[in-house]
């Protein structure tokens, strides 16, 4: 095999990986930008569609299209669950105590799911199957075609959503000033409940297509996978759309190419450099807005 | 009628503190060499003890300089190796290497706390609090994947660096926890610990009033790294092994737990809350399943019924006690109390 074809399926791999992180740090990046939260528990959300997935499947014997619907209603509600149960009550107390809530529910979720489903590593039947793609000398997995036409549809649709529909403008709103948007009547609680359902649902998505990419379910999966997805974000500027798209395929390409070069075990350093690097020289990331200091 | 209140002296105070501190101190190690107390509580003890020393050093950078850094366990793995490494190496009697490895990890850390500081204090907030986590994450992946420095097999990566001798003792590590938390005091009483508060209070106004903020900021970072290093070397006495795996993200985090449970900015909160967080799973052993999750809803409960943490802000003395009892009067004792605020 040729070094080109090698580099091309690296790529392949990192934009199928980036996809992922991608529809992840897109829900960090919407949370973020409208309540300023880092929302710990996103990576863990991922983790629960998997293991809905894994349940409607392997369990109850279903149809993967139930499985894939159940698996990201199942997300979008314990997102929308969580933002009304946790971070609610403590709307306009200290942000350290709300992260720290979040952090508390990650782990509650971690060890919910320990408690029930066991330390061990479920497997995840395939969703689909799907032929692999020949595209001159290299052959591409129909998965990781499958998931960047997922990836590029609910991106588009997110984008129209944010930019077209009222929510969108609320949502919008919300995040440039919060008390202004209050007082030109939009409802605060309806709209951040709206962009914790969006950003769980795609959460729910990512986590469809990371299990068929990989297919297991364990109570820490979505540690590491929510780290890097938040990397993604804050890379290409936290609160910003585009910027978590951006950023997400940027990690993942890293990846993929360290990977290639045969430096595996360095991938999360890797990925941890560029964040610090780029984090000195454009502190807000690619696209975020700059900070204002006011006095 | 502040004539009246008698004081007590600075002097008094320290021997006070001291005295106190050293009856317990030596109580507690009579009851553990007696046996009284078993080999599993001494365990638990002194992992509690470790755990007090790490949770003030980290309140120093997010209690009192007001920063929030999730890469606190970066340091303590860098003091806990370089201790180890110390240790292990240098054929030193345990007796006399155990305090040298000791400063040396609470060095080194330092000097890697600097190190990251500097390029990490120029960011605020949030991004803070991101850039510490990738300094903290680079420091357990590059411990991870080497195992050899400059041709020496040091490290021994993923396999973990073994046996260590295990110099940590109830009484060591219990005297470094008052050692620390004298330190730790005396700095925040003094003119640095004040520039340190009020660049906390307003960064701005603090620059304004002629503080040196970077200089201040990397400071107070720097002895929260050391502290940390400290923490580390008594870790890699107790344990006797080291991995990698045992300082990543999580323990950053449950460190940072410990600190804002506990009310930030303040020591007796601090202290509390790394004995309550370390006991509790301890004591739920026997419900083992379930102990993580009691774990993680009290902590949900306690930020939505208390944000600001157990203690808020208070701070305990032991002199202001004692004082508050020399003077009581009946009928006197809102003066005095009020007396004694206003000399705390």
């Amino acid at each position: 095999m040729s070094v080109y074809s090698t580099i091309l399926r690296q790529i392949i791999n990192g934009l199928q990986s980036g996809s992922i992180y991608a529809l992840v740090a897109l829900g960090y990046s919407m949370v973020y930008g409208i309540i300023t939260l880092l929302n710990f528990a996103h990576g863990d959300i991922i983790m629960v569609g998997a293991y809905i997935a894994w349940l409607s499947m392997a369990r109850f014997a279903t149809n993967p299209v139930f499985a894939i619907i159940a698996a990201i209603l199942g997300c979008t509600l314990l997102g929308v669950f969580i933002e009304k149960a946790a971070y609610k009550p403590l709307r306009g107390a200290p942000r350290i105590s709300i992260l720290i809530t979040a952090i508390g529910v990650s782990f509650l979720l971690e060890n919910a799911a320990q408690m029930v489903f066991g330390a061990s590593a479920q497997v995840i039947p395939s969703f689909f199957n799907i032929s692999t793609i020949a595209l001159g000398s290299i052959d591409i997995s129909g998965t990781a075609v499958v998931t960047l036409i997922v990836t590029a549809v609910s991106m588009i649709l997110l984008t129209l959503l944010v930019q077209k529909s009222k929510m969108g403008k609320a949502m919008r709103a919300v995040s440039e000033d919060m008390d202004a948007a209050q007082l030109m009547g939009i409802n605060l609680n309806s709209t951040i409940t709206f962009t914790f359902a969006i950003g769980s649902a795609l959460a729910g998505i990512g986590s469809v297509l990371y299990c068929s990419a990989y297919p297991q379910a364990t109570p820490t999966m979505g540690a590491m996978l929510g780290l890097k997805a938040f990397v993604a974000a804050v890379l290409g500027g936290i609160g910003s759309i585009p910027g978590a798209m951006i950023g997400g395929f940027a990690i993942g390409l890293a990846e993929a190419l360290v990977s290639a070069a045969g430096l595996s075990v360095w991938k999360d350093g890797v990925v941890f450099a560029i964040l610090i690097v780029v984090l000195l020289v454009k502190p807000t990331g690619f696209l975020g807005r700059p900070m204002q200091e006011k006095v | 009628m502040n004539q009246q209140t008698k004081k007590l002296s600075m002097p008094l105070r320290y021997v006070i503190n001291t005295a106190l501190f050293a009856m317990l101190l030596l109580a507690g190690t009579a009851l553990v060499n007696s046996g009284a107390v078993s080999g599993y509580y001494t365990k638990v003890l002194m992992l509690i003890g470790i755990n007090i020393i790490l949770t003030v050093s980290l309140n120093i950078s997010t209690g009192y300089l007001g920063q929030l850094p999730l890469g606190h366990a970066g340091f303590m793995a860098v003091g806990a190796y370089a201790s180890a490494i110390f240790m292990t190496r240098v054929g030193l009697d345990a007796n006399i290497a155990f305090p040298i490895g000791l400063l040396l990890g609470g060095v080194t850390a330092g000097i890697f706390g600097i190190l990251i500081g500097i390029p990490a204090l120029r960011l605020k907030g949030d991004y803070l609090a991101i850039i510490t986590l990738g300094f903290g994450e680079i420091i357990r992946v590059v411990l991870l994947n080497i195992d050899s420095v400059l041709g020496f097999k040091l490290t021994y990566g993923a396999a973990g660096l073994k046996s260590i001798p295990k110099t940590t003792t109830f009484f060591n590590t219990f005297l470094c926890v008052g050692i620390v938390c004298f330190l730790i005091h005396t700095m925040m009483k003094s003119r640095h610990g004040r520039a340190i508060l009020s660049i906390r209070e307003n960064e701005i106004a603090a620059d304004a009033c002629g503080i040196h903020v970077t200089y201040y900021k990397v400071l107070g970072f720097a002895a929260s790294a050391f502290f940390a290093g400290v923490a580390g070397s008594l870790y890699a006495g107790y344990l006797g092994i080291l991995n990698p795996s045992s300082f990543g993200f999580m323990k950053s985090i449950e460190i940072l737990v410990m600190v804002v449970l506990g009310g930030m900015g303040s020591m007796v909160g601090s202290v509390l809350s790394a004995v309550v967080l370390t006991a509790i799973p301890e004591l739920l052993r026997a419900f083992s399943g379930y102990r993580m999750i009691v774990y993680s809803l009290l902590l949900i409960i306690v930020m939505i019924f208390k944000p600001s943490g157990l203690m808020g802000m208070y701070d305990f003395s032991m002199s202001h006690m004692i004082e508050k009892i020399i003077n009581h009067k009946p009928g006197q004792k809102k003066r005095n109390a009020k007396a004694g605020e206003e000399n705390g």
